[in-house]
């Protein structure tokens, strides 16, 4: 199932980067409050040559390069939003693992609750066209030649279910 | 030589299924018995011509050919035997050759066990397996065919990918394609349905079964690729909203929804035309699934194109069943009728209810993992659409689902009680409200939405318990009377309860392992300790050994808790030399009850000490194992006598009948 993200890893390898880890030890920042947001926003950051990876989880030497200017960022004093901001500003919108609201994202953050409406309006449709028309008879009753014609067919194909 | 029988195999099945794809259906239409029965031989004829292919590929794995340039790529002399087995589907070409093969079971098992299935709608249910067929075949012969021979023989293969060099990966893909493969039932039948312009109630009683085997093969593969990525790919994530995982999960929500819209077809023939309309969707998501994975265009839009011909044989292939499908399906579902009414509370309103949000979380999954892609061969703009997408958009969708979830069965058919359930759940909303209340009490509002995440699986699970509580009807009887009940209530009933109660299982692991899992991130020299969670790890030093196809590099740690060794754990790296040296981390895990020690390997450093992840999962085994629950849940409803595949006997059927 995540068959490609090996792939990727493998491609990574055989192009000579050694595997390493994800964030690492000297990576880390010596004041807990920094180091805890730091890796908030490396969660929301894309490592651009995975496929599908925050640079918080990926092993790849770019991600390690954007999780150490993320944390320069933050020792400078940029809040998480100018952080953020500074990454797009570089690395444009592909960077960002949940899509900033515009234009171009607006039919996908519209999607769910457009569809759950769509569905809800679609039942009610169905629900009012139904109880608008005459009730739909309950299930015909068998003539008396019908009935024998069953009970035989019954009697001799007792297997079917 | 077998290479080649292989191939003969394979183009013999191609031709048997061509029969199969038109004169079942000339047979149904003309009412020629002996051109439908001719089904029932093909589909078995089919079955053991692809068994045969398959056997030759395998052959040729598990004999090292490496004339076979399909087993030149993928395998080596050196690897375990078993390895050699799995490779035969851990590839492009061979993993298809296995989804025919599956296919073909598929349609012999039909072909076998139909015996009841009135003649006509057997007939055309073997035929439209058969165009599926057809399409794979050619797919398999034209583009990838894994009996590819190479003009100058090497000496030796290229190896499997270290990665797939694992148990768990070894098992993952034939689970998958058994829930993929097993909706092509559910679609077959569908598509028949259509054709024939008739539908009943007996029609989905004959599809449930199908669509429970597929639903619970697809829920244990989900599951073990999950866990798969959990332990080896070393970070100790269990989902990723990787689009690849999202091509599993469609198929597995749309899946739900239809086994859930097929009861209420089967008890109240009701909700027909949606019925069909899901086994259709649920089927085309899987060939989404299959072909998306396998094609790569999800990794990138230009991958598509260094391949054209199989892309383009994709791309048709995904057009003509699913465009064809649904084009027979506008055509043809106005002639079904509908039938059976009901009150806006009742059974079927929260079956309803259930395929609304299931579908819509589907839908929303659906178009977060393909909007990107749109997006660029529209615009050329490049985003991202990753899991803090996916968890602020479909995590939302699902907390209705599952307040809903206890109502569910307790409520009547076509008219029910809302405040009477209410009162019977008042047991399991108190249960609910404790845990929520003890959570809060305890963490504060450090983790927000913790307490009320294990406030819902609580409700879940009691409300599932309540269930069982109120057919067995606790209060007035005898622990003998409670016992003879419990035996004699429809397995399906407690198939419910237990698949129900597996969810809340699933979600208190979440909701553990994510909010209260610690990590250290720490480089440790020998004899050093590191400490997580009142668990002490004491580095012991490192160890080198040779494994069969690769060197390994192993850290011993003795782990102890307060005072006392509880146990060892050696996580290593492994180098395979056969693929350029190429390493992969095997993560050690130490299980406690359901929670895990988790600790993977880093880089050495120069001063003697090495990087180390270690994480302490509490509750996290819970997840797999509310999976596993939820399929023993699927394997009790498809024991029920009423769906049991073959003839009920006379008797008991006439006491089953009344018992709905």
């Amino acid at each position: 199932m995540v068959w490609s993200v090996r792939f990727l890893l493998v491609i990574l390898a055989l192009l000579g980067a050694t595997p390493l880890h994800a964030v690492q030890v000297d990576e880390i920042l010596p004041d807990p409050a920094l180091e805890s947001r730091a890796r908030d926003i490396s969660g929301e950051l894309r490592c651009m040559v995975c496929q599908n990876q925050s640079i918080d989880d990926s092993e790849a030497p770019l991600a390690r390069d954007l999780r150490l200017l993320v944390r320069e960022r933050l020792k400078a004093g940029d809040s998480d939003t100018q952080v953020v901001d500074f990454m797009v500003a570089r690395y444009g919108e592909f960077v960002l693992l949940k899509p900033r609201v515009n234009w171009h994202t607006a039919i996908l953050w519209a999607a769910p609750l457009t569809i759950l409406f769509i569905g809800l309006f679609a039942i009610g449709f169905s629900v009012l066209r139904r109880s608008a028309g005459t009730p739909l008879p309950e299930v015909a009753q068998l003539s008396e030649g019908e009935r024998r014609k069953l009970n035989a067919i019954q009697r001799s194909q007792p297997d079917e279910a | 030589m077998i290479a080649e029988l292989g191939q003969y195999a394979l183009i013999l099945a191609l031709a048997l299924a061509l029969i199969q794809s038109w004169s079942p259906v000339m047979g149904a239409r003309k009412g020629d018995m002996a051109l439908m029965k001719l089904a029932d031989s093909t589909a078995l004829a089919q079955f053991a011509f692809v068994a045969l292919a398959f056997g030759a590929l395998t052959f040729c794995y598990v004999t090292s050919d490496f004339s076979v340039a399909n087993v030149f790529e993928n395998s080596h002399s050196q690897m375990p035997l078993i390895y050699k087995f799995t490779s035969v589907w851990g590839n492009h070409e061979g993993s298809m050759l296995l989804w025919v093969l599956i296919l073909a079971i598929f349609g012999a098992l039909v072909a076998v066990f139909g015996v009841n299935l009135p003649g006509s709608l057997k007939a055309n249910v073997l035929a439209v397996q058969s165009w599926i067929a057809s399409a794979f075949y050619l797919f398999i012969l034209f583009t990838s065919n894994p009996f590819r021979r190479l003009a100058e023989v090497p000496v030796e293969g290229r190896d499997l990918n270290p990665i797939l060099q694992d148990f768990g990966l070894a098992v993952h893909p034939p689970m998958l394609y058994l829930g993929y493969v097993g909706f092509s039932i559910a679609f077959s039948f569908a598509v028949a349905a259509l054709i024939e312009g008739r539908i009943d109630a007996a029609w989905a009683r004959w599809v449930r079964p199908w669509t429970l085997l597929a639903w619970m093969c697809l829920t244990l593969g989900i599951a073990m690729g999950s866990y798969w990525a959990y332990y080896e790919l070393g970070w100790g994530g269990f989902w990723f909203w990787d689009p690849v995982e999202n091509a599993s999960l469609m198929p597995w929500l749309a899946g739900t929804a239809l086994l859930h819209s097929a009861v209420v077809m089967e008890k109240r023939n009701s909700l027909k035309v949606w019925t069909i309309l899901l086994a259709i969707l649920t089927f085309s998501l899987s060939l989404i699934g299959t072909f998306l994975v396998r094609s790569g265009v999800l990794t990138s839009v230009h991958t598509f194109s260094n391949d054209p011909a199989r892309g383009l044989f994709i791309l048709i292939i995904l057009i003509v069943f699913i465009g064809g499908s649904l084009s027979l399906f506008a055509w043809r579902a106005p002639l079904l009728k509908q039938g059976g009414l009901f009150a806006p509370i009742s059974r079927e309103a929260a079956l309803v209810f259930n395929n609304l949000f299931l579908a819509t979380a589907c839908a929303t999954v659906f178009v977060g993992t393909l909007y990107p892609l749109v997006l660029e061969m529209l615009t050329g703009d490049k985003i991202s659409v990753g899991a803090p997408f996916f968890n602020l958009t479909f995590g939302p969708l699902f907390v209705p689902l599952l307040v809903a979830v206890p109502f569910g069965p307790l409520l009547a058919w076509k008219r029910g009680d809302l405040y009477g359930v209410a009162q019977r759940l008042l047991a399991a909303c108190a249960i609910a409200m404790v845990g929520l209340a003890a959570t809060f009490a305890f963490e504060g509002t450090k983790a927000v939405f913790a307490p009320f995440g294990i406030g819902l699986a609580l409700f879940v699970m009691a409300g599932a318990v309540t269930d069982i509580a109120e057919r067995l009807d606790l209060r007035s009887m005898s622990l003998e009377i409670i016992g003879r009940r419990a035996a004699g209530l429809p397995r399906s009933a407690w198939g419910t309860a237990v698949a129900h109660f597996a969810l809340g299982i699933t979600l208190l692991g979440l909701v553990f392992a994510t909010n209260w899992g610690s990590e250290r991130i720490i480089a440790l020299k020998p004899t050093q300790t590191v400490s997580i969670s009142g668990y002490d790890l004491t580095f012991d030093g490192m160890t080198s050994r040779n494994g069969s196809n690769y060197r390994e590099t192993a850290a011993r740690f003795t782990v102890r808790k307060g005072g006392a060794v509880i146990g060892v754990m050696e996580p290593s790296k492994r180098v395979f030399p056969s693929r350029d040296g190429m390493s992969t981390t095997e993560a050690a895990l130490l299980t406690r009850g359901v929670s895990q020690l988790y600790l993977s390997l880093g880089d050495s450093n120069a001063d003697g000490s090495i990087a180390l992840r270690l994480y302490h999962k509490p509750l996290v085994l819970l997840i797999w194992l509310g999976a596993l629950v939820m399929a023993l849940g699927g394997a009790l409803s498809l024991s029920d006598r009423r769906l049991r595949i073959g003839a009920p006997k006379p008797a008991s059927r006439m006491l089953a009948q009344p018992a709905e």
